[in-house]
């Protein structure tokens, strides 16, 4: 057992409670959370930023507002629900159509068809709290469905890739990219059974990838090959992620991104708690990385200095 | 810069807690384990005479210095007489009085004594006593032996025996027979021993006692030989001249006045009787806090009534719950729904006991949960639903209890005791994980608590413990302290090094 700790230890890998003790309470002041927890201030304070995020269609703050949805929806072909303080993917549903024949049906990522009566319960689920990470009320955001970039057509199921970046004081230090499949029904969560798949920081490069702790080289339900993916825009998605140091005064940040087809990368959200899995993906741990870090550390760079650092320090 | 000061709030707590547990331990005399009974002798001494014409008054010697027991309380049983206490030249006197009184008398004193180790040279340093004045022949009786003796000794120690061994002396040379002329009792071979003492500048006296052993009707009173030798007092058997004390010797009082006078009384007679009892070690040690006036008795659970002790003693077991809970979940890294869920569920374990507990609560869960499920239906509001789950949880307590009891079984009634409000949300909880993440997560989280909820029934549920706490609550603050420093414990979880077994790998 010892040299197991001992080897992980060599390794650099980072704990949970190391996580939770040296990382995220001091270097995340509790203050700042909101600025991630509620996805629709995230958004407004990217935008102001200069960040490119989804379009936000409309919010519902109360249940009294839950019947306007489907006036939100009248125009819009696909869309997303989500809550704005959910954690994890929780409460997330994408709509991606709508019946051929009944308007006021919604068809889901999965395929499934949804009622507007459904989707309304779902909104008031959301509103009351059940998603909400404090069990406090909570709003509903109805925001653009991203239509994913063609170069993880072959390693998806359904849902939409996202791109997690690991930002250590400003500095990107490792990413992966998630991938959904069957058996996290469409959603890009590692802990429902989504494939992570580590990046090589310095050309964006996928490694290979990891489903519930284990390495993989294919994806389960598609089998195509999960390394070797080129992310396009490699560059950018640093630069971005390394400003939402900025945006949010968060020392120990993921930033999830995603690549629409037309409108390139965008901040899909925040976090202040960005879990351990992404280490598994890489095959490497966090602690060596933030150690080089701290070495090199420098107040006064820019967000596209430090993406460049990330990549010059970080190759896999 | 934080961690520096965690470590100083932690054992500056561990050190506190610790200190007054080893006080309260060490020196009160609190007992570490349960049930622990320590021996309690009574001592009744029963004065009989006939009463005479007049005014009565009954002067006894009661015990003062007791060398290796510590008094737990006295009193006296003698109906209409007046009682006080006093400090007479030899120790203290129980003095009763009366106006008048008729026929045959009998008057009790009792005391009740337990051997504490510590209550051995509490007495002062005596002053030389005078030579006493003696009349010739004897005076150059005295004079020869004594100086005789002098000369075959070394130390006031080797003095006393010596001596005693020339009093014992089976054919004894003449001075000692001279001395020895009078003596009827052993309490006047002793007194005569103690003149011969005296005599050489040593203070020495008679001491009156008895072993204590068991249950005894009628006690006889052993004179004993005590001599002051500068630093502490040293006892001698009179008859062999070895220096020792009897096992369990009990001293009542010292000095060469009578045990007892009654003025107005004839026919006098003192028995004693002693009584070995239990006692509980905490009233013992409660009482021996509260004579040396330490306030640590004032915060004693103890004092508090019954059944706020009852209620303490359960409350008293949930920091030794949630020190389970920070090891299980941070330390070892068990999934479980809720912060302290599993503390409460433990609880209500102790009431049902261990393998009804489990049964009632997953039956509890499962049939809440597929109602649950049910009511997903209906799509209510969250808190309406929240409400309605609880309220069927209750009604399902209830259909449980009906149940078990026209099934004859009487275990399932204690099912009342589950904390409801805590099942329910637990409910709402693993709905909605098993609705997100599938059922897989919902049922490892959903045993992830019982695991931790028993391992907490198994700690909290410890006698030993349960008493080593009720009995030094400050102890608690070590507990503080444990769970501060596992606040700051930044190391691996056990479950991470299985998660993190493919970064495990050369």
């Amino acid at each position: 057992m010892f040299s197991i700790t001992r080897k992980l230890r060599n390794h650099g890998v980072l704990g949970l409670n190391e996580r939770n003790c040296d990382f995220i309470m001091r270097l995340n002041p509790r203050r700042f959370y909101p600025r991630v927890d509620d996805k629709a201030l995230t958004k407004v304070l990217a935008l102001d930023a200069g960040m490119a995020v989804p379009d936000l269609y409309g919010i519902i703050e109360h249940q009294g507002e839950v019947r306007q949805f489907a006036d939100m929806v009248r125009e819009l072909g696909s869309f997303v629900i989500k809550p704005a303080q959910g954690s994890g993917g929780d409460g997330i549903l994408v709509v991606t159509g709508r019946s051929e024949r009944k308007r006021s049906s919604f068809r889901l990522s999965s395929g499934a068809l949804i009622s507007e009566g459904e989707l309304q319960y779902h909104i008031s689920n959301i509103v009351g709290g059940q998603y909400s990470l404090s069990g406090n009320r909570d709003k509903a955001l109805i925001e653009y469905c991203v239509r994913f970039d063609p170069v993880f057509a072959e390693v998806s199921y359904q849902g939409v890739p996202d791109i997690r970046v690991i930002v250590y004081r400003g500095y990107p230090v490792m990413a992966m990219v998630r991938l959904p499949t069957r058996a996290s029904d469409g959603k890009a969560n590692l802990h429902q059974g989504a494939v992570g798949a580590g990046i090589d920081m310095s050309t964006g490069v996928t490694l290979k990838g990891v489903l519930e702790d284990e390495i993989v080289e294919e994806h389960p339900d598609t089998g195509a090959l999960v390394a070797g993916l080129q992310i396009p825009q490699w560059g950018f998605i640093l630069e971005t992620s390394a400003k939402g140091y900025e945006v949010t005064g968060l020392g120990y940040l993921g930033v999830d991104m995603v690549i629409d087809r037309d409108l390139g990368p965008l901040i899909l959200e925040m976090n202040a708690r960005p879990g351990l899995n992404i280490q598994i993906a890489n095959g490497t741990g966090l602690a060596n990385r933030v150690a080089r870090i701290e070495e090199i550390y420098d107040a006064d760079a820019s967000p596209a200095e430090r993406a460049v650092i990330a990549r010059r320090e970080f190759a896999a | 810069m934080k961690q520096r000061y965690v470590y100083v709030l932690a054992a500056l707590l561990a050190v506190i807690g610790l200190s007054v547990f080893l006080y309260k331990w060490q020196v009160l005399g609190f007992p570490v384990s349960e049930d622990q009974e320590r021996p309690v002798w009574t001592i009744e001494s029963a004065v009989h005479f006939d009463s005479g014409p007049g005014t009565i008054k009954v002067q006894l010697h009661v015990p003062t210095l007791t060398p290796g027991f510590r008094m737990l309380n006295e009193n006296s049983v003698s109906r209409g007489y007046g009682f006080s206490l006093n400090y007479g030249s030899g120790g203290r006197e129980a003095q009763w009085t009366i106006r008048r009184a008729d026929g045959d008398q009998t008057i009790y004193y009792r005391i009740s004594v337990y051997e504490d180790e510590a209550v051995d040279q509490a007495d002062t340093t005596p002053p030389f006593p005078p030579r006493p004045v003696i009349n010739e022949p004897l005076n150059t009786a005295v004079d020869v032996l004594v100086s005789d003796v002098r000369d075959r000794s070394a130390d006031t120690s080797s003095f006393t025996t010596e001596l005693l061994r020339r009093l014992n002396d089976p054919s004894p040379d003449p001075n000692v027979e001279l001395l020895l002329a009078g003596v009827e009792s052993d309490a006047d071979f002793v007194g005569i021993a103690t003149t011969l003492l005296a005599s050489a500048r040593i203070p020495a006296r008679v001491v009156h006692g008895f072993p204590l052993a068991g249950r005894q009707r009628n006690a006889a009173l052993v004179p004993w030989l005590e001599v002051h030798n500068g630093d502490q007092w040293l006892y001698f058997n009179p008859v062999t001249g070895e220096e020792n004390l009897p096992e369990r010797f009990f001293v009542w009082w010292r000095g060469n006045e009578p045990l007892v006078s009654v003025e107005g009384g004839s026919n006098v007679q003192v028995d004693f009787a002693v009584q070995q009892n239990h006692l509980d070690a905490v009233a013992i040690a409660e009482t021996q806090a509260a004579q040396r006036g330490t306030s640590a008795i004032d915060f004693s659970l103890y004092s508090l009534p019954i059944q706020t002790q009852a209620v303490y003693a359960v409350l008293l077991m949930i920091p030794i719950g949630a020190l389970v809970m920070v090891i299980m979940r941070n330390i070892v890294g068990v999934d479980a729904f809720g912060t302290f869920m599993p503390v409460l569920i433990a609880l209500a374990f102790r009431e049902t006991k261990l393998f009804w507990g489990i049964i009632l609560f997953s039956v509890l869960v499962t049939l809440g949960l597929s109602i649950r499920f049910l009511l997903e239906r209906l799509r209510l509001l969250l808190v309406p639903r929240l409400s309605a789950v609880l309220i069927v949880v209750v009604l399902l307590m209830l259909f449980i209890s009906l149940t078990s009891h026209r099934m004859g079984m009487e275990t399932g009634l204690s099912v009342a005791l589950f904390p409801m409000v805590i099942i329910a949300m637990t409910i709402e909880r693993m709905s909605v994980v098993w609705e997100e993440r599938g059922p897989i997560d919902a049922i490892r989280s959903g045993l992830g608590s019982l695991v931790v909820a028993v391992a907490a029934y198994v700690f909290m549920g410890m006698a030993w413990l349960e008493h080593l706490i009720f009995t030094f609550p400050e102890l608690l603050l070590v507990v503080l302290a444990i769970v501060l420093l596992a606040g700051r414990y930044t190391g691996y979880r056990l479950t991470e090094l299985r998660r993190f077994k493919e970064l495990s790998a050369d």
